[in-house]
């Protein structure tokens, strides 16, 4: 991209830390998933925090599209929460009826790793378990 | 008054043929009333106590009160100035609204005292019709926009307290209590309106974001029953608060509540309820991994 990220996707650990900076607009929005998706796969991450701080309006394109990275990331093996969400924004998706759906939602970066940490370490031990027993 | 119209019509036509200039009446009329303060006073005050208004005052306050207004009537009439009256009634009814007299009341005993001083009127021109009449032309106007006057500042004075007062419950209304790190507790009192409900939302969601809250107990145990709109808004909160990762455990739901959730159909499948406030605060503790523990004898120490 020539112009300024709009969208940063940082690798921390087994996680990928997508922060949007400023709103999207909707062929914006599905650039920056076709970017996350990818990325999930070349760094084998197992959780995904996208970081929705910097938005003071999430449409309702903006939410169903988090939603699909969501389910999209799952199939590609990565769990999602989402982190940050304002309180004026919160309410006036509840009011528009679009939520997250099934998407796990925490207050900010910090809690959302421990979120991810306690899932996703879970997760491991499950699979630690599967093998030895 | 009407009584008289059939005159009215020539009294004015030769008006100035009884030599009494139309400036000179208020004058005389206030001198009057002056004159005769002790006598129409005591009537007015009788007739206030036969109609059983301000039945609040004691008769020293009433005694004390009624000469005041009085002489605050005649000196409107005599000067054509409101502003102390005006001043006057404001003082009068910040210290009667407290004490539960009605505007009514107020009003009543202003319209029997332009009544009383309309009647000694009467008496003293009513030898000369068309006199009576000019002297009537003079005080009706007046004693009506002292009658309005009163009136008006009596019922400015009440919404005065009443603003008051609902900029007291507002500010009162929607506490957002920390009690542990990342559990707010959020006690609801009394009807919850339209207002008050999206001003619990507003507390609420920066309450969650400034005391990184994870978990919040809403007690509505002390709401009485709410209304769809209202129900809907609280589910709306909830999931709002979902959305910036805190949940939410609604206590003290009454019989009635729970009853309007169900009939009106909202969703209810996340909402996460607990009988009582302290069921709420074992579950909330349980959920953000604190244990408490009562160690022996504690209760007998204190």
């Amino acid at each position: 991209m020539n112009t300024p990220a709009l969208v940063s996707i940082l690798r921390q650990g087994h996680y990928l830390i997508a922060s949007i900076h400023t709103a999207l607009d909707d062929s914006q929005m599905i650039r920056f998933q076709q970017d996350l998706i990818e990325q999930i796969g070349h760094h084998r991450s197992r959780g995904v925090i996208i970081d929705v701080a910097a938005l003071d309006v999430l449409d309702s394109f903006g939410s169903l599209s988090l939603r699909n990275i969501a389910e999209m990331a799952r199939l590609r093996g990565a769990l999602t929460v989402i982190v940050g969400v304002q309180p004026d924004v919160a309410f006036a998706m509840v009011e528009l009826g679009m939520g997250t759906g099934s998407v796990h939602t925490a207050l900010d970066l910090e809690e959302g790793l421990v979120y991810l940490e306690s899932r996703v370490a879970n997760a491991v031990t499950d699979m630690t378990l599967g093998i030895s027993g | 008054m009407n009584d008289d119209s059939p005159v009215s019509a020539d009294a004015s036509a030769d008006s100035p043929a009884d030599g009494q200039e139309d400036d000179q009446l208020l004058p005389q009329l206030v001198a009057h009333l002056r004159e005769h303060r002790t006598k129409l006073r005591q009537e007015w005050a009788s007739r206030i106590r036969d109609a059983h208004l301000l039945d609040a005052m004691t008769p020293q306050e009433m005694s004390a009160e009624t000469t005041s207004v009085y002489d605050n009537y005649v000196e409107v009439l005599e000067t054509g100035s409101v502003e102390a009256l005006q001043h006057y009634a404001r003082d009068l009814s910040e210290r009667i609204i407290p004490r539960g007299v009605e505007t009514q009341e107020v009003v009543g005993i202003v319209l029997l005292l332009r009544d009383v001083l309309a009647r000694s009127l009467f008496e003293k021109y009513q030898r000369d019709f068309r006199l009576l009449n000019r002297v009537l032309d003079a005080y009706e106007p007046a004693a009506n926009r002292i009658a309005n006057t009163v009136a008006v500042s009596f019922v400015d004075e009440r919404e005065r307290v009443i603003r008051q007062q609902q900029d007291a419950i507002q500010e009162l209304s929607t506490p957002v209590l920390p009690v542990r790190e990342r559990l707010l507790i959020l006690p609801i009192i009394g009807v919850l309106d339209r207002e008050r409900a999206r001003q619990l939302t507003e507390q609420l969601l920066t309450g969650i974001r400034t005391h990184r809250a994870r978990v919040v107990v809403m007690d509505i145990t002390g709401a009485p029953n709410v209304d769809e709109a209202v129900a809907n808004h609280l589910v709306q909160t909830v999931d709002a608060s979902r959305l910036m990762g805190a949940s939410v455990i609604i206590t003290g739901v009454s019989p009635e509540i729970a009853q309007t959730l169900v009939t009106i159909g909202v969703d209810l499948s996340k909402m996460n309820t607990i009988g009582d406030l302290q069921g709420g605060l074992e579950e909330a503790e349980r959920l953000l991994g604190y244990t408490v523990n009562r160690q022996d004898g504690a209760a007998d120490q204190s």
